[in-house]
Formats: structure tokens, C-alpha cells, sequence
């Protein structure tokens, strides 16, 4: 059990919630039922608040604020649905859209996809940025697994789960900015990556289909996330 | 002074292109050319994608058959397994197959050409259309509608979905039928066959009324190749490659996917984006041969289905020998529709259509695989090369209308020759120039990108090349 905790009163849009004092705004929200677009954020996972969907409004900061970093305060008012929220959450996904190459219709994920879940939810119909359209290779020199660079959104959600709940650290960035890329071990094959276990973590927690089982046509990859909570809150259960 | 003609857009096929008509010296027509005016570039953009996406990626090749490329390029991807597909899966497949013959074909003889055949080339060309065939014969629109619904609808049935069904995979197919969604495709079966026949009763004696058009509409000698089955049968998704000659002697037969090249050769023409294919043997352009509805019904011995072998018993009694008039296609296709029908019935009542086993699983066992299918306007090849990880390196697709270029050449040319005189374009030789390419049904949406209604646009050119007429229509 967790020591006693101090109880916090905040306003998650207007309504009056109680939380403990050591949670994110994220977390209060989601228990109490208030939607907050997350792209980089996993149950089971830490928090980095790259991916900046999950922005809120705090009064009295002039900044917007990651909800899945800043913890809660006493007093606290938080805004999560604004017009000027939605057109960031908007701006942010159309980016995404335009930095790699996402076609939809020939995507292994095509329906089960975080980012497209989202663009529909967040009412996007098109990208107001001129497309990039990169020209990224494909590794499937693993033997189950393949990695698309296409359509990566660098969330970082692999290397988070390979390095914190696996234990490997196959996964890694490589570059900086628009030339960021995950990379397997030194940036060699996935194939060749020694220290890679075949587990398979990264490719269930990847939002999209940058991440998928060979073999898969499209529409055919949906991925398994529910062993992730589980397995955090088994192995916290063990090392009591 | 030689001059030349140029249609461009041409109207209600499956694209865009352009006719050019070339006058010689005398003013009397001396060359004429089909042009497909964009390019698509699908077998570059398809390299570095894992294979197993090739059949959704293939199918957007196409909105009106993209159930043909799913076809051709899962029997690639089946050959890069190296599997034998279940049963089940094999005939659920072609059932697919079938209803995508339906349904274009329907496209095509009703919405496209029934048209032109009911009102008349010579009619305007603002009532020349499916609005005006339901004016004038509503039933038949209603027909026409009908059946290409059904079609439609049981490509739904089967893959979820009417447009790019992502059902089709290589090793089979991603879910079983189940005994509702075939009993609905059964229950319809007999009103569509009724339908069927009675478009063909209809269609029969009104080919009396075209003789002219029937001697002039790309009649000429030419090849016809296409897949034939193992009983010399109609076959739409297996079997192996024959060559007739127009005397209807076979000059090969048997040719395995895998060995197309040795045969089919493609040349590339600097004012189109279609390749034109020809029988190598023969050598480019001689090696002109024809594919499709009109190719396949001269080539086969026999329909197998009881109703549509007696229609294609009699189709083959127009001429001795091949049936050689392009004019004829649409009457194929009309054979063709009821053998679907009566094939989708059978594939149906056998109880292990409903087999849960449809799917194969494999690595990648070759690195190149071919699959050959019959899309509704001919043969279609996928020709594919991947590297030891799965991800194509490089393909290869022999689109039906490809195949039918040299002869669609042939077939403006003819009918030019027969309709265009002096150095106007009349509205009646536009007609029957545009009549003629419909005939093979082109399907330019594999080749090019179709946006809206297909303008058409065609240009008279003397003999240096300068613009005499130009017709636009649109």
C-alpha cells in the first residue's frame, strides 16, 4: 500500500475533483472521465510529454501545460477543451500527417491506429501543411517483426517499453528534429540486433503501423496493449 | 496538304486519352492513334513495401476493377509463399472474380454502350447516356442498374466492402463465408439470370442493325489470347495462356504464368503512357493480338454452364472461324455475365464454400512469383520481386487494356478510314471513332487517373503536323 497521501481539490473544467496530491493533471482526468488526446502517453509506461497533445490550459500560466507532466495543485483550474487547444491538437496531428508518409488505406493498422483514431476524433479533414513525403526505407530483416519508418511519429513508446518494462534497450533515437529515427541497437538491421529479445512489446504499444507482425495485410494488425498495466502492476506487486 | 484529327477527351470509358487521326497528302485518312495522356507509376512506387500489402496497393490501381488486381496480385503473393491456398478460399475467390465480371461488364454494356446501340450514334449526345437510355428503355436501364448492383453487392457480401476490399490476402482470404451472406447471394442468383437473358434476347437481333458498324469497327485479323481452362473451358481466375491466330488455329498453348515473358513483349511508345504489348514471336508491331470478351469466347471450347454455353454456341455462328469484329465484344459481354451467373450458382450450393480453413500461411519462399487472372477486359499480369526480408524490389503489370492498344490502334484507324472524310470532323465519324475504343471497354484508370465525367477530345493533323479541326466534347 502508498503511504497516505494529501488530498488536492482542483477544477478540471469547471467541475470541482479531489486528487492526490503526486498525480498528473492526465491522471485526474481520466479517472473522472475527461477525455484528454494522448499520443505518447501509455498506461504502464513514464511519462516524457513529447508528443504535446495532451496540452491544457492552467489559469494564471500563460504557457499551455502536458497534462501527462505537470502534477496537480491545490486550487489548481485547469481547461482541457478550448478553440485554441483544438486547433494546436489539430495543428500537431496535421504536422504528423505531413512530416512521414501515413497512407491509411494500405496500412496494416488501418482502423486500429492511434493516430488516425485521433485525427477523426479531433475533426480533421485535411492537412494544412505542405506533405514531405520522405523517402524512408522499411526494415524486415527481423524474422517476425518489420519497422516502417513511414510511419513512425517518434512518440518513443517502443523505446519506453523496451528499456523500462523489457529491460533490452534495443530502441533508441537517432539524429535530432525532423531527422530523428528510431534505431535498433547501433543503428544496425533489426534483424541484427543482438541485444533485441523478440518480444514483441514495442510492436503491441506503437500507435501506428510503423511497428507490425510480418505478414500482416492490411487492416489485419490491431494491437494488443492490455498486458502492459498488468505486468507493471504484477512486478510492483512482487517487489514489495 | 496532310492533315490530322484529334478526339480528345473520349467520352464514357474508364480514363483519359486522345485520338489523333493523321491525313496524308491527298486529305484521306493515314494513320490514327489512341494516346493515354497521364501516367500512375504504380510499379515504382510499390518498391521497399512489404509484399504482403501488394493486393490493397494493386487494387487502387483501379475503382472498377480493383477486385481484378486483388486477383493477379494475390496469385503473385501466393506464388511468393509457395503455397497451395485452401480449397475454400480458391473458390471464394472466385467467386469474387465472377461478381466483378458482373458488374463491369454490366458498367459497360448498359451506363457506357447500350446507350450508343439503343439511340443510335448519330443521336446527341446530351440524351446519349444512361439518363437517356432510361427515358427510352427503362427496363434495360433497370436491368443494367440491377445487375451491377448485385455484382456490387456481392463483392460486398464477400470482402466488407464494394471498392478495394482488403479481403483478398496472399494465402487465401481473411475470413470464411458464412451460410447467411451465401444464401443471400443465392436468393438473388435467379432473378439476375432471368435478367441476364433477357438483356441477351433483346441485344441479339438488334446486331442486324449495325452491319455497317460490324465490318468497320476494328474488324480486322489479329491474335486472341487469354486464359483457358483445363477442360478448354471459359475461366476467369486459373488455367493457362493460349494464342489463337484469326483463322482460330492455336499457335501456343499451356503458357504458365511464369513464362509470359517468352511470349507477351511490351514496347513503349513516346506518345502514350499505355505500353503496348505484343506477341513476341511475332515481333512489335506485328505480334498485334487482341484480349477480353470478344478474345475469350474465340478461344475456349466451351462455356461448361448449360445456358451460357448454348448463348456462346451461338455467338460462335456469327463467322467461321474467330469471331473477329471488335463490335462483337459487347455481345461477349453479355455471354459472359450469364456464364458468372450460372458459375457463382455452383461455386455456391457446394456445402464447403463455408469452410472456416481459407488461408495459407508462409514466409516468403520465392523471391518472384507471377499470377495471371481474366480482369472483364482481359488478361492481367502481376510480375513481382522481392528481396530475402519481403519488401518488393520490383514489378511488373500487364494491364488488359495494354495488351488491347495495338489493336485499339488498328480499330481507329479502320474506322476512321471508313467514317472521317475531308477535313472536318463530323459528329457522326466522332461517334463511331469513340464507339470503337469503348468497344474494348478500355480501362484507363489502370494507366492514368480518372477525375470526373471523360471529356473527349479529338484532333485532325495534316502532314506537318498541323492542327486542321479539333472536337472537344465534354
Amino acid at each position: 500500500m502508498k503511504a497516505p497521501l494529501q488530498v488536492t481539490v482542483l477544477q478540471i473544467d469547471g467541475r470541482e475533483i479531489s486528487a492526490h496530491a503526486d498525480q498528473t493533471i492526465l491522471q485526474v482526468a481520466l479517472e473522472n472521465n475527461i477525455w484528454i488526446p494522448t499520443l505518447c502517453h501509455l498506461e504502464g509506461l513514464s511519462d516524457i510529454g513529447a508528443c504535446r497533445l495532451c496540452l491544457v490550459e492552467i489559469q494564471g500560466i500563460a504557457k499551455l501545460q502536458p497534462a501527462c507532466a505537470t502534477r496537480v495543485r491545490e486550487g489548481m483550474q485547469v481547461v482541457t477543451r478550448s478553440a485554441r487547444l483544438d486547433k494546436y491538437r489539430q495543428s500537431i496531428i496535421e504536422l504528423l500527417f505531413a512530416e512521414r508518409n501515413h497512407i491509411c488505406s494500405v496500412c496494416v493498422v488501418n482502423g486500429h491506429c492511434d493516430l488516425q483514431y485521433l485525427a477523426r476524433k479531433l475533426g480533421i479533414e485535411h492537412v494544412h501543411f505542405p506533405y514531405m513525403y520522405p523517402n524512408l526505407p522499411v526494415d524486415a530483416s527481423h524474422e517476425r517483426f518489420a519497422l516502417d519508418q513511414n510511419r513512425c511519429i517518434l512518440c518513443t513508446r517502443c523505446v519506453r517499453v523496451c528499456s523500462e518494462v523489457e529491460g533490452a534497450h534495443t530502441w533508441d533515437i537517432k539524429g535530432s528534429g525532423i531527422q530523428s529515427r528510431v534505431i535498433t541497437d547501433f543503428d544496425q538491421p533489426w534483424g541484427e540486433a543482438e541485444s533485441c529479445t523478440s518480444c514483441g512489446k514495442c510492436v503491441n504499444v506503437c500507435p501506428t503501423g510503423a511497428l507490425f507482425q510480418k505478414g500482416k495485410s492490411v487492416a489485419e494488425m490491431a494491437k494488443q496493449r492490455g498486458f502492459l498495466p498488468y505486468l507493471t502492476m504484477m512486478r510492483e506487486e512482487e517487489t514489495k | 496538304m496532310g492533315k490530322t484529327i484529334l478526339i480528345d477527351p473520349v467520352t464514357r470509358i474508364e480514363g483519359h486519352s486522345k485520338i489523333t487521326i493523321q491525313l496524308d497528302e491527298r486529305g484521306a485518312v493515314a494513320d490514327a492513334r489512341f494516346h493515354v495522356t497521364q501516367m500512375r507509376g504504380f510499379e515504382k512506387l510499390v518498391q521497399g513495401r512489404p509484399f504482403h500489402e501488394m493486393p490493397s496497393l494493386m487494387a487502387r490501381i483501379c475503382g472498377i476493377c480493383p477486385v481484378s488486381h486483388l486477383m493477379a496480385s494475390a496469385k503473385a503473393c501466393d506464388a511468393l509463399l509457395a503455397v497451395q491456398i485452401p480449397d475454400a478460399a480458391d473458390k471464394l475467390r472466385r467467386i469474387m472474380n465472377l461478381a466483378q465480371i458482373v458488374q463491369s461488364h454490366a458498367l459497360s454494356f448498359f451506363y457506357l454502350s447500350a446507350p450508343d446501340l439503343l439511340l443510335g450514334m448519330d443521336a446527341d449526345p446530351a440524351r446519349r447516356n444512361i439518363v437517356g437510355l432510361l427515358q427510352e428503355k427503362p427496363e434495360l436501364a433497370r436491368d443494367g442498374i440491377r445487375l451491377r448492383q448485385f455484382g456490387q453487392q456481392t463483392i460486398e457480401l464477400l470482402g466488407g466492402r464494394r471498392i478495394h476490399p482488403g479481403w483478398v490476402v496472399p494465402g487465401g482470404v481473411n475470413e470464411p463465408l458464412d451460410a447467411a451472406k451465401r444464401d443471400e447471394i443465392l436468393q438473388a442468383l435467379p432473378e439476375t439470370l432471368a435478367l441476364a437473358e433477357r438483356t441477351l434476347q433483346w441485344f441479339k437481333p438488334l446486331v442486324e442493325n449495325y452491319r455497317k458498324e460490324i465490318r468497320a469497327f476494328a474488324n480486322f485479323p489479329s491474335l486472341f489470347v487469354g486464359l483457358v481452362g483445363a477442360q478448354d473451358n471459359l475461366s476467369f481466375y486459373d488455367g493457362a495462356l493460349r494464342v489463337m491466330d484469326a483463322r482460330g488455329k492455336i499457335i501456343a498453348d499451356k503458357i504458365q504464368a511464369e513464362d509470359y515473358a517468352q511470349y507477351i513483349g511490351e514496347a513503349v511508345e513516346p506518345d502514350s503512357y499505355l505500353k503496348s504489348a505484343y506477341y513476341k514471336p511475332f515481333g512489335y508491331p506485328q505480334g498485334i493480338y487482341r484480349v477480353g470478351p470478344l478474345a475469350r469466347l474465340n478461344i475456349v471450347s466451351t462455356c461448361e454452364t448449360p445456358r451460357a454455353n448454348r448463348e456462346w454456341a451461338e455467338f460462335r455462328e456469327l463467322q467461321r472461324g474467330p469471331v473477329l469484329s471488335s463490335f462483337h465484344y459487347h455481345y461477349a459481354r453479355l455471354v459472359e455475365i450469364l456464364y458468372a451467373l450460372e458459375r457463382m450458382e455452383l461455386l455456391l450450393a457446394d456445402p464447403a464454400i463455408l469452410s472456416r480453413h481459407v488461408r495459407a500461411y508462409a514466409a516468403p519462399n520465392n523471391y518472384e512469383g507471377v499470377g495471371m487472372s481474366e480482369a472483364p477486359r482481359g488478361t492481367l499480369i502481376h510480375h513481382y520481386k522481392i528481396d530475402a526480408n519481403g519488401l518488393m524490389e520490383w514489378a511488373n503489370l500487364i494491364i488488359a487494356t495494354g495488351h488491347n492498344n495495338l489493336a485499339m490502334n488498328q480499330g481507329v484507324l479502320q474506322t476512321a478510314q471508313h467514317f472521317v472524310h475531308g477535313e472536318r470532323l463530323t459528329d457522326g465519324a466522332l461517334n463511331r471513332v469513340e464507339a470503337v475504343i469503348r468497344a474494348y471497354d478500355p480501362c484507363l484508370s489502370c494507366s492514368t487517373h480518372a477525375f470526373g465525367q471523360m471529356p473527349l477530345q479529338v484532333q485532325l493533323v495534316n502532314v506537318k503536323g498541323e492542327l486542321l479541326d479539333e472536337k472537344m466534347r465534354g
